[in-house]
């Protein structure tokens, strides 16, 4: 049924907006590809985020729609989010989006997923946190962790700007040290937690640290999660993805930092669990990848 | 009760706040008052028939075919439409538009108001649209518009709707088309 839910009934096609026949006939649908779904197509697909209402030349929208076009089967999965910058994006996808209380999105993520299975024991679903570093690092670390202590099956993205953006900027537990920003003026005091180092401590069966700088690389990255995330156990990935408003840079200068990061803080650092490595494996010679 | 607005902006009083709560089963409620399947449906006829611009809005439950019974409902609301000489314009989704729905061709539940102001609809039928968006979508257009909201709903009704009809199904739907019919003979259209 997940499908038939963007199949418009004859009657009423005439009537239907241009986006919305789009959605049905050109976008990247798991069930119509051969191919795994990729960035690659974005350019003559329709993307099932329509449009979003972040600033201008916001990294985290160019981000979400990697994530969203690298999803191994988007019309069987539910997108659980926080409060944040990331959730002015998520009323605009075409898919089931929930919105959690603060903090609480990887509890809530793994009641749908246990849900799901028992529900639907014969299809895969597929569960996607995604959530900003406020959710993830400060206020809910404590349901992040405990999902990843618990071997959920959910994947957990974290869209790291380093701040609490959209309240005006308050330094958060992601934030590196000495940074000052209009609600820290007197700069960040400790380190910036290092949470995929914590979620490989934790249980995690693949962890990336990246920026958001190489769409390739990232949708590789969501895809393996995912995969593994549903057959081995939790996945995390922290991608960063700056607020250019917040650490004063214009429009056109995120993808630049995002560069530049990709070799200081956000260097890349990747673990993959030895029955990942060998799930991977796996699906790369059953062309899943 | 159930007025008709404009409320002064303010979807407050809801119906419910006023003491007008959904119909019981078998029931319909036309303005503040429980009425009969049958005379309701009449009336909303009437209205439907009589109003400018009356136009159907159907939800995501009849859009889309993923059941028998949308795909069932989505062939009778078509000929609802022709019956009854009303367009038709979708509620897709419940998505808030970016930057601005186009008010011509769509209606939002975030802002239903836009639709109904700018296409002039003096009554309107709600069908298929989930209960908690036809509440907020309903309320809104109850105080800010002067159109006359009809509820048809597969499961209790809405109190802020003008007329809501509970507990429609494909089969329901002949029974008011049939009915339709018979007014539109009544006022010679």
């Amino acid at each position: 049924m997940a499908i038939d839910i963007y199949k418009i009934n004859p009657e009423f096609r005439d009537i239907m907006p241009k986006e919305i026949i789009d959605l049905e006939e050109n976008a990247t649908w798991a069930q119509n590809q051969k191919k795994p779904r990729g960035i690659k197509e974005m350019p003559d697909t329709k993307e099932i985020l329509e449009e979003h209402s972040l600033c201008a030349g916001c990294p985290e929208a160019a981000a979400l729609r990697y994530v969203l076009a690298a999803l191994p089967k988007p019309e069987e999965t539910i997108i659980v989010n926080s409060t944040g910058c990331t959730s002015l994006m998520f009323p605009h996808i075409a898919l089931h989006t929930v919105h959690s209380l603060f903090g609480n999105q990887n509890a809530v993520a793994t009641g749908i997923k246990r849900v799901l299975d028992w529900r639907f024991p014969d299809i895969e679903k597929d569960v996607v946190v995604l959530a900003g570093d406020g959710a993830t690092v400060d206020i809910g670390l404590d349901y992040t962790l405990q999902s990843f202590f618990r071997q959920e099956n959910i994947t957990t993205i974290c869209f790291d700007n380093e701040v609490y953006a959209n309240t005006g900027g308050q330094e958060s537990g992601a934030t590196p040290k000495g940074q000052v920003f209009k609600m820290a003026p007197t700069g960040k005091k400790f380190e910036k937690v290092k949470m995929w180092e914590l979620a490989t401590t934790a249980g995690c069966h693949y962890t990336m640290n990246m920026t958001a700088s190489a769409p390739k690389a990232v949708a590789k990255a969501v895809r393996e999660a995912i995969l593994v995330a549903r057959e081995i156990g939790p996945t995390f990935l922290n991608i960063y993805t700056p607020c250019i408003l917040e650490i004063g840079l214009s429009a056109n200068e995120g993808l630049g930092e995002m560069k530049d990061q990709d070799k200081d803080r956000f260097a890349s650092y990747k673990f993959v669990s030895p029955e990942a490595e060998e799930f991977l494996k796996k699906c790369k010679e059953e062309g899943k990848l | 009760m159930a007025n008709q607005g404009p409320a002064y902006y303010s979807p407050y009083p809801t119906a419910l706040y006023e003491g007008v709560s959904t119909p019981v089963e078998g029931k319909a409620i036309l303005l503040d008052k429980e009425v009969d399947e049958e005379t309701a449906m009449r009336e909303i006829a009437k209205q439907m028939l009589t109003k400018e611009n009356a136009t159907i809005f159907p939800g995501p439950q009849v859009l889309y075919s993923y059941s028998d019974e949308a795909r069932k409902k989505a062939a009778l609301i078509k000929e609802m439409a022709e019956v009854l000489n009303a367009k038709m314009i979708p509620m897709y989704d419940y998505r808030p538009k970016y930057p601005k729905i186009d008010a011509e061709i769509e209606i939002n539940p975030n802002h239903p108001n836009l639709t109904i102001w700018h296409n002039d609809i003096k009554a309107a039928i709600f069908i298929g649209v989930h209960c908690h968006y036809a509440n907020v979508a309903l309320k809104m257009v109850r105080c800010e518009t002067d159109c006359y909201t009809i509820a048809m709903c597969a499961l209790s009704g809405h109190e802020d709707a003008m007329a809501t009809i509970r507990d429609q199904h494909a089969s329901d739907l002949e029974q008011f088309i049939k009915i339709a019919r018979e007014v539109k003979a009544e006022l010679k259209l």
